[in-house]
């Protein structure tokens, strides 16, 4: 495809019509356009605000107890035991109830496999071809998801990735969003964060191929593919960095490539669907072989088995508290996984993976960490909370905007109605960007999607 | 559990538990499973098997083992309202999934008892967390009939069922539809031919030939539905949205005397006066809030709560939610109710009443309530002892009995947390380690 463009042995002229003159360099990744369906969001105006009277989890291990967090024009201002109010803040007596970052969820399929799930909505997997590293999980997202509502007025769930599935080795782009409806996919995108390339190993991939009588049908397959694709990403890249860096023709776009040019070069985060402890060393050398960096592995349900390697590697690991045994790569799973990460020093986070589990990831951590702490490893609730907070925002490479109470820092902020590690909790009130987005007391601000208006059960707590 | 006389049971239909041991549980925190709520001071003693008494000031019959409670939450242990458990090893895995029979000629005659597997990782994981019974239903496949459950115990020896045949199982929504050949007509009309059949197989029984791969009953599917039919054995229906709800509960004036129960019930709610005018039971889903299907639009979490409020009997099962292995997710889900009482606009349980619908009210929806799933005098001796507010995350149990039999407190699971809570290898491999 690539030999095709000058397939007809002309030479390239220059705007002068000068023949073999080099056209001018567009300078170091200036080749195309990295950002063409860039960020509209914008936040929503909110009171400056203060809340006293909390216990603080501040999402970076930190616990304040009689805390106040002071915020305005969409920033985390200060965050302390006793903050002057000023003239015009809105004063929140948190009665004594926690306050914490919003939840961050890496791992989500909302908008993409939207509710109602029938198949004219289901729009996560490009199941064509082993590798669609060129599609966008983005040009997918149907902002109108019900879920949307229910992770933020149920799970406090301020900011989450959008991932394509995980039929494929590279499945394509993913998103990462603002949980705030809007009318368009880019009017929730959250400003800045990078995109994620969604991979996936194991069981899936060799099988949707495989039963198509097609390459991969084994994980050797699986790995094989991969290889082999990562070697052509290698030349495109060498081939557009030196068109950028010195001009001359342009390379043949190839969207693919595209992408994984963009991981080679560290612009974009590999986000990796894998499970058993054997499979990741693989791909953990796999990326060495090729010249880039794993940052997640998700859905690592063997995890524990390797805390030591992803540790070594500075890999996280992004885990579900106690889902098992559902295909054969589940079957190892056990609840102390996150636990056994958080005592060897690896990178370790929640994620949800499901409309339903995104709802309540706060108790899906009080799971894990009362796993591990019955099995002799004491973690406290402040160094929990960065299971479901910070690490997921440090590993979708927004971890300098959001994920904890930090000063300068998105104003995105939890004020639960009880300890949110216990069942009895759920959110009363949550900002984000500073914005009062949900109230339970006040019926206004629970938001209905398009799809729900005019039908049974509209404006419902749900 | 384990019977040692195999012509008592067949007729007592509910097999009779061994190997249990007579124990008095004294200083409890009892829950009776009832409704009510916690009290101090509690005992419940077991003999034979079975509650014998429970509650405050019960005395401990002489030289019956004793266990000092210390305090701490006794409860009957968790009945399931709805699973596959023991049916499915790795859904995965067709092999070790006989949940549903995608090319067999049977429907209504497929029954799951044999199938159940004791020794299956799901039974001891979900026992560790204090889960004692569970309705184990067969999924559908070329029909609105499903099959016939069973209710069994989660009991460390090898007989798992405590009542084979408890029940039929049929979907009546979208999925029986979709298996009736693509409509809620079909899906209606597939039923009304089926009760033609059977009752010519119960007029004539020996006349009835069996039809064959062809056939759309044959003589073992109409054999199965005879008890149905005759309202011996509850039709556990499942439907989710309002107005399939309302054709299921016409199935009463078609079938009189079938025993209806139903299972989903997204919509529940939204004619919970009709449900409780009927007087059928609900085995919901707790938490589904999303409109996940368009037979789902108007489903909450205040579901049950209403339901509840409405005078219906409702239990929890897991429909859709990982019905083969995680039941004890229930516990979660009833505290998740209580939880909701909180929320302005929405409708929760109380503590108890939250408690009874992962034990009690299951139970009695099934017509099972005089067996299993309270502590009441005369219930089999599925008890269990907690570390605290067993809905409470976190909470583990500490001692679980099943039929009065003390359970083994260890899974796979247990097995790899151990070997692996150092995870780098030491002097030897890890599979030396043991």
């Amino acid at each position: 495809m690539l030999a095709a463009c000058t397939s007809n042995g002309d030479k390239p002229q220059s705007a002068l019509g000068q023949p073999g003159a080099p056209a001018q360099a567009p300078a170091k990744g200036q080749g195309y356009a990295h950002d063409p369906y860039p960020s509209t969001y914008r936040a929503y105006p909110g009171a400056p605000t203060l809340v006293t009277n909390v216990t603080i989890l501040d999402g970076e291990g930190g616990r304040i107890d009689k805390g106040s967090v002071l915020f305005r024009d969409g920033k985390i201002v200060e965050v302390g035991q006793m903050i002057a109010a000023g003239s015009g803040v809105t004063v929140i007596d948190g009665g004594g109830n926690y306050l914490t970052p919003g939840v961050v969820d890496i791992h989500s399929h909302l908008g993409d496999y939207p509710s109602p799930g029938v198949e004219a909505n289901s729009d996560g997997n490009e199941m064509t071809a082993p590798v669609t590293a060129e599609v966008w999980a983005e040009h997918s997202v149907w902002p109108q998801d019900p879920g949307f509502a229910r992770a933020l007025t149920n799970g406090g769930v301020t900011t989450l990735q959008i991932l394509p599935g995980s039929a494929n080795l590279f499945g394509g782009r993913s998103v990462t969003v603002k949980n705030v409806y809007a009318r368009t996919m880019q009017a929730m995108k959250f400003p800045g964060a990078p995109y994620g390339l969604k991979m996936a190993c194991g069981e899936n991939p060799k099988r949707v191929y495989g039963s198509k009588g097609r390459a991969p049908s084994t994980r050797m397959g699986n790995v094989a593919v991969d290889r082999q694709t990562w070697a052509r990403a290698q030349e495109y890249q060498k081939r557009w960095a030196k068109y950028e860096e010195k001009g001359g023709d342009a390379p043949a776009r190839d969207l693919a490539m595209d992408t994984l040019r963009g991981v080679l070069d560290g612009e974009i985060l590999i986000q990796n669907h894998c499970y058993r402890a054997d499979e990741m060393a693989i791909v953990m050398d796999m990326a060495k072989e090729f010249g880039y960096k794993v940052t997640s592995f998700h859905h690592a349900v063997e995890a524990y088995k390797i805390a030591d390697l992803l540790k070594a590697n500075q890999v996280c690991a992004a885990v579900w508290a106690d889902w098992y045994g559902f295909k054969m790569e589940a079957y190892d799973a056990i609840n102390e996984n996150l636990a056994i990460l958080e005592k060897e020093g690896a990178c370790a986070m929640i994620h949800s993976d499901d409309a339903n589990g995104i709802q309540r990831l706060n108790q899906e951590v009080a799971k894990a960490r009362s796993a591990g702490i019955k099995a002799g490893f004491d973690i406290s609730e402040a160094t929990a909370w960065k299971w479901l907070s910070l690490n997921p925002a440090k590993a979708m490479g927004i971890g300098d905007k959001t994920g904890s109470l930090e000063a300068g820092k998105m104003a995105d902020v939890v004020l639960w109605n009880g300890n949110p590690f216990s069942v009895y909790t759920r959110p009363q009130m949550v900002w984000i960007d500073g914005a009062l987005l949900y109230d339970a007391n006040n019926p206004k601000l629970r938001p209905v999607s398009d799809f729900e208006l005019g039908q049974p059960g509209e404006g419902d707590v749900k | 559990m384990k019977h040692l006389l195999l012509c008592a049971c067949a007729m007592l239909a509910v097999a009779a538990p061994a190997a249990a041991q007579d124990v008095a549980i004294i200083n409890a925190k009892l829950v009776i499973g009832d409704g009510q709520g916690p009290a101090d001071g509690g005992t419940v003693v077991i003999r034979a098997g079975r509650v014998v008494a429970a509650g405050a000031g019960v005395a401990v019959p002489a030289g019956m083992r004793v266990v000092d409670a210390g305090g701490r939450y006794v409860t009957p242990g968790i009945f399931a309202g709805f699973t596959r458990m023991g049916i499915v090893e790795v859904d995965a895995v067709g092999d070790t999934n006989d949940s549903a029979a995608q090319t067999s000629t049977f429907n209504a005659a497929l029954d799951v008892a044999p199938a159940v597997n004791a020794r299956s990782t799901p039974l001891a994981i979900n026992r560790l967390e204090g889960v004692t019974r569970a309705v184990v239903a067969p999924d559908n496949s070329g029909s609105i009939f499903a099959g016939q459950g069973a209710i069994i115990d989660l009991g460390v020896d090898m007989d798992p069922v405590s009542k084979p045949r408890a029940f039929q199982f049929m979907e009546f929504g979208e999925a029986g539809a979709r298996a009736a050949g693509g409509s809620r007509p079909a899906a209606h009309a597939m039923l009304r031919n089926a009760l033609f059949e059977v009752r010519d197989y119960i007029r004539s029984p020996a006349s009835f030939a069996d039809r064959g791969k062809d056939a759309l009953l044959t003589r073992a599917d109409a054999e199965a539905l005879v008890p149905v039919v005759q309202g011996r054995v509850p039709l556990l229906v499942h439907v989710e949205r309002g107005s399939d709800i309302l054709a299921a509960l016409e199935l009463k004036r078609l079938i009189p005397g079938v025993r209806l129960v139903l299972v989903g019930a997204s919509e529940g709610w939204t004619v919970a006066r009709e449900i409780a005018a009927a007087g059928v039971p609900v085995i919901a889903s707790a938490l589904a809030d999303l409109p996940s299907s368009f037979e789902q639009l108007a489903a909450t979490q205040s579901n049950i709560g209403r339901l509840k409020a409405a005078g219906v009997l409702v239990g929890i099962g897991t429909l859709n939610e990982d019905e083969a292995r995680q039941a004890r997710w229930e516990k979660q889900y009833a505290g998740n109710l209580v939880a909701l009482g909180r929320i302005p606009g929405a409708s929760g349980l109380s503590w108890g009443e939250a408690f009874a619908t992962i034990t009690s009210r299951p139970a009695e929806a099934l017509g099972m309530g005089g067996e299993f799933g309270s502590l009441r005098a005369g219930r089999r001796g599925d008890v269990v002892i907690w570390d605290g507010d067993p809905l409470e995350i976190g909470t583990s149990a500490v001692s679980v009995y099943i039929d009065g039999a003390e359970q083994p407190m260890a899974s796979r699971q247990t097995r790899l947390r151990d070997r692996y809570w150092e995870p780098k290898e030491g002097a030897l491999p890890k599979a030396y380690e043991r």
